[in-house]
């Protein structure tokens, strides 16, 4: 059965959302690429950007396909990944955010590939076969990334007063852009509530057993930052597309 | 004209493509050649038939996946096919359960311990007892989940001392 938003702008939408989501952090994990603590870390970084790219591949290339097949456009995923403006990105902020060090950079992962598989679990039994299928595939993936992430959380909060300060001072910093993860946007209302309610509690479920073993808090501070998925970014997307996009504006059509 | 009885003549031509990250492994020890086809074509006047081969990727970001597909095809071209196609799909999604014996044989020779187990959700290596591949002590501990490639992981021997790579259950 084929739902009613499968060509609508609404569900191109929301792949560009869940593409540039993926592309963006997977951009963000590329920058620890030689410069991990350790060499398995950097290659478990560079392993979860690698994943991150394939599923953004995936969405970037459906959501070419129902744009050419609905309007005269000849999009493709480059076109997509590198010749869109930041007011056309749709990821949240929290993806954005520059690594800072590696507790900021594991904190920001774990809250991320906890949402990306709790969200995936849901989508890959949604009625757009090929969504499902993408999710399906990604969640298997994400898996791995959600371990591994949350074994860093729990070592670096229950590790030393040094790591665990740097673990505090990570969640004061990036906690108030996770309320955008379930600040629901127009184009998501492929997701039913039950599931968007399903999502957020498995999500924060997570969040706090992970944090409890961590010996971490969950901040009490309602302030919230949004704008992301609307495409009102912070300026730390523009310099992140100024050297992801230079070669194809520089050198349009260009390949090696 | 190559009929449908020729599928077997493909699926042993298909044996000769390798994984180019890990030569040892065919296209088809890994599992993901998930069909091998010939369709008739719809054009009125004739009774050819179009070879679709359909191969799955082993995970999203894998580089090897357009090597293996321009593989596939240059082999298809020595051997003297020039109607086919080579689709890709992504259901159902690729598991290590469709690697084949032999595959896991072929892995343990060339040094890489092959999985162990079945594919399911949770699985944690660390808590695993992966043979090493350069003695068989089971005295084996994890290193790191990921590894060199995307299917990897790194574990190191604790009797013979080695490090060596684990083909991780997906
Ligand atoms: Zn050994």
């Amino acid at each position: 059965m084929k739902i009613k938003a499968k060509n609508d702008s609404a569900f191109i939408q929301y792949l560009l959302h869940l593409g540039d989501n993926a592309l963006i952090m997977s951009h963000r994990n590329s920058e620890w690429c030689g410069h991990g603590p350790a060499l398995e870390q950097d290659i478990a970084l560079t392993n979860i950007a690698l994943d991150q790219i394939g599923q953004a591949r995936n969405f970037y290339q459906y959501a070419a396909v129902l744009i050419n097949e609905s309007s005269n456009e000849k999009q493709t995923e480059d076109s997509l990944a590198y010749l869109r403006d930041a007011w056309d990105f749709k990821n949240c902020l929290l993806v954005e955010l520059p690594n800072g060090d590696w507790g900021q950079t594991i904190l920001k992962q774990f809250l991320i590939s906890a949402y990306q598989y709790y969200l995936y679990l849901e989508l890959q039994n949604i009625q757009d076969e090929q969504l499902a299928a993408i999710a399906a595939k990604s969640v298997k993936e994400l898996n791995y990334h959600l371990r591994w992430s949350a074994d860093w959380v729990m070592r670096l909060g229950d590790g030393t007063s040094e790591s665990k300060k740097r673990m505090t001072d990570a969640i004061d910093a990036v906690w108030s852009y996770t309320y955008e993860l379930f600040e629901v946007a127009e184009y998501e209302n492929i997701l039913s509530v039950e599931m968007q309610c399903k999502i957020r509690e498995a999500w924060i479920e997570k969040i706090k057993t992970v944090f409890g073993k961590a010996t971490l808090a969950i901040p009490n501070s309602q302030w919230k930052q949004r704008g992301g998925k609307l495409g009102v970014h912070t300026e730390h997307l523009g310099y992140i597309l100024a050297e992801m996009q230079f070669l194809q504006r520089a050198y349009p059509g260009s390949e090696w | 004209m190559k009929t449908v009885s020729s599928e077997k003549a493909i699926w042993h031509l298909l044996e000769s493509v390798s994984d180019p990250e890990i030569p040892v492994l065919s296209v088809i020890d890994l599992g993901i050649i998930r069909s091998v086809l010939f369709v008739r074509e719809n054009n009125h006047d004739s009774s050819d038939h179009q070879l679709v081969i359909t191969i799955t990727p082993t995970y999203t970001g894998c580089p090897a996946m357009d090597m293996i597909s321009k593989q596939i095809s240059s082999k298809l071209e020595e051997a003297g096919y020039q109607n086919f196609e080579i689709k890709q799909t992504l259901k159902p999604a690729w598991t290590t359960d469709w690697m084949t014996e032999t595959g896991k044989e072929k892995l343990r020779s060339y040094g890489i311990a092959a999985p162990v187990g079945k594919s399911f959700n949770n699985y944690d290596l660390s808590k695993l007892k992966i043979p090493c591949p350069q003695c068989g002590s089971e005295n084996t501990s994890m290193i790191s989940e990921f590894g060199s490639t995307s299917c990897k992981a790194l574990f190191k021997c604790l009797n013979c001392k080695e490090p060596f790579d684990y083909f991780k259950c997906h």
